[in-house]
């Protein structure tokens, strides 16, 4: 158990709401907070970005609007699209997204920077929020949007009013695995925003998130039972947790607000 | 143009309605009028919706071919025939909702008050929103009962503090009140079948529409539920006009006033089409029906 070790040599106060991050110096200091931060910041991005346009977009698009024929040459890009490696969407982030895009409109942005790790990653969520989303949707019975039809409302009406309730859970369920898959993912981070912990909401900055910080870490040669090592679990564990509750969270809430149709 | 006159039309429609109830008085009761003693004469005279020379297609098949068929207004009207006739396709061309099928196409003119609703400025919201439909399955939305009534008017932008009305009247008028007035915030699929399809009614009569679509509104139900539902036709017919598909031979002996026969043909290519073979008042289409009609009633009663 090094997690439960590093917390017999660090605080866990210390740890959990200390502002420094720099572990592996000769005079360390182990607040996580920048660590957090910055993975906070790159995925609330990224949800920014994936559920308007993975969701109300695509997903509504394709289920309510899209002819059959369209539908069935979307769906399957979409899921190829699910399937590109991420060091790929990485390094589309910093040579395009803020090399040729950000700068330009930005020139204060650095060459590492959370935004466009932020965007990229939300474009590499869409797909997973799309497809799962869409499923759904389509799951709602025929019989449904029928009657809803039959009173005289239109299609926006009948997405908005009576798909989307009664896809609700489904649909969390969709927007949490791509959030879950955003928190967990490592690559586009490490390439894109840097690897400088900074307790900042400055987006044009680089950040350092915690998987990246794992990562990182965890290819330096960090020997068995050094404090170092144990940091990586410390953070892995906290990692863990914050998924866990988000999912413990996302189901109070589909309880509480789902429409059950069977 | 065509969308104006449609809304005047409309307007017309809901004044007779009102004066409607104070000509015909409480009037005749539901086992008098069935027995013949009723105002329906022969001709259908002012047609509420007039179909003329429709064929419906699903793609290239002809499903229904060329029917000509008049509904009157302020009765209820029962499509019989056996399965796969087109008695539905029929009845989703009444209300447009034959649009939401790709591939499905109406030929000919389906007249409402005169106007085609198939016409190139008519649109099938407006349509839906005068002729509404109850189908097979109760489909209440998986929302509160109180929601369920209250979708329609909201769509049509009711104001807040009219709804608690619409909703006590609709489920009233829908004989539902009593047995839901205190569980509204209940979910609407907690209920049996045959309240949730008086609840589907209810849902349909919230929005005022003219005519009520059935499409074998009792056909997953007990007899005891069924017998309520056509209990509440008859009352409804006295304000709505009623279209029925059934598959029950004396309910529609029981409650329809006028009835079509359906049947289906097959053609030189040994494609089957579906045709309106008679049309009548129902108790001459019972007593003294054509010859395929007769089989069809008798094979039913055995
Ligand atoms: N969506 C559709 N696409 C293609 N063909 C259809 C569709 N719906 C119905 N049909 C065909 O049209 C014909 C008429 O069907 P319809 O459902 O109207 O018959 P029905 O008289 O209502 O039958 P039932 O009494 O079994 O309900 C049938 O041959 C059926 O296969
Ligand atoms: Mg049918």
């Amino acid at each position: 158990m090094p997690a439960f070790e590093f917390f017999q040599t660090v605080p866990i106060t210390d740890f959990l709401f200390g502002t420094e991050w720099a572990p592996l110096f000769a005079d360390p200091e182990f607040g996580v907070l920048p660590l957090v931060s910055g993975t906070l910041v790159i995925t609330g991005i990224a949800c920014l970005v994936a559920l308007p346009i993975g969701l109300l977009l695509t997903a509504m698009y394709l289920s309510e609007y899209a002819a059959d024929k369209t539908r069935r040459t979307l769906k399957p890009i979409l899921e190829i699209l699910a399937g590109i490696p991420t060091v790929i969407f990485g390094f589309f982030a910093l040579e395009f997204v803020t090399a040729v895009l950000l700068k330009n409109i930005w020139p204060q942005t650095e060459v590492f920077n959370a935004l466009s790790a932020g965007l990229v990653m939300g474009v590499m969520i869409i797909p997973t929020v799309a497809s799962l989303s869409e499923d759904a949707m389509s799951a709602v019975p025929r019989g449904l949007r029928e009657g809803a039809y039959a009173l005289g409302s239109s299609r926006r009406q009948v997405t908005l009013k009576v798909v989307v309730p009664a896809a609700l859970s489904g649909i969390v369920a969709a927007f949490v695995l791509g959030v879950s898959r955003a928190i967990g993912e490592t690559m586009i981070v490490a390439v894109a925003a840097g690897l400088q912990p900074n307790l900042s909401l400055n987006v044009f900055e680089g950040m350092q998130t915690m998987t990246s910080f794992i990562a990182a870490a965890g290819s330096g040669d960090q020997p068995t039972g050094s404090i170092g090592y144990q940091t990586i679990f410390a953070v892995g564990a906290l990692l863990f947790l914050m998924t866990l509750v988000m999912n413990l969270f996302s189901i109070r809430m589909v309880r509480k607000y789902r429409e059950v149709y069977e | 143009m065509v969308k104006r006159e449609l809304t005047n039309q409309m307007e017309e429609v809901e004044m007779s309605v009102e004066m409607g109830d104070q000509v015909l008085g409480s009037g005749t009761t539901a086992p008098a009028r069935a027995a013949g003693v009723t105002k329906a004469s022969r001709q259908v005279s002012d047609p509420v919706m007039d179909l003329q020379k429709v064929h419906v297609f699903y793609g290239d098949y002809e499903a229904v071919r060329e029917v000509d068929l008049p509904i009157a207004s302020r009765e209820i009207t029962a499509f019989i025939g056996p399965s796969g006739c087109g008695k539905s396709t029929l009845l989703r061309s009444f209300n447009r909702m034959n649009d939401l099928i790709p591939g499905a196409r109406v030929e000919g003119k389906v007249l409402y008050h005169g106007v085609d609703i198939y016409g190139p400025d008519v649109d099938a919201i407006e349509v839906r929103r005068r002729v509404g439909m109850v189908f097979q399955k109760p489909n209440p939305f998986p929302k509160s009962i109180f929601d369920n009534i209250a979708y329609g008017p909201r769509v049509l932008g009711r104001s807040k503090k009219d709804m608690d009305g619409i909703v006590e009247q609709s489920l009233t008028r829908a004989a539902l009140w009593d047995e839901v007035k205190d569980k509204l915030d209940e979910s609407g699929m907690a209920l049996s079948g045959g309240q949730q399809q008086r609840l589907c009614i209810a849902r349909c009569i919230a929005v005022n529409p003219d005519i009520i679509l059935m499409d074998e509104p009792c056909a997953s139900l007990d007899p005891i539920a069924t017998a309520k539902i056509e209990d509440l036709m008859r009352e409804l017919a006295e304000d709505y006009t009623i279209v029925i598909v059934t598959h029950n031979m004396q309910q529609a002996a029981r409650v329809a006033d006028r009835t079509a026969f359906f049947t289906a043909e097959v053609d030189g290519q040994n494609v089957r089409h579906g045709r309106l073979v008679e049309f009548d008042l129902t108790e001459d289409i019972f007593l003294n029906p054509r010859r395929s009609t007769e089989d069809y009633i008798s094979g039913r009663f055995g």
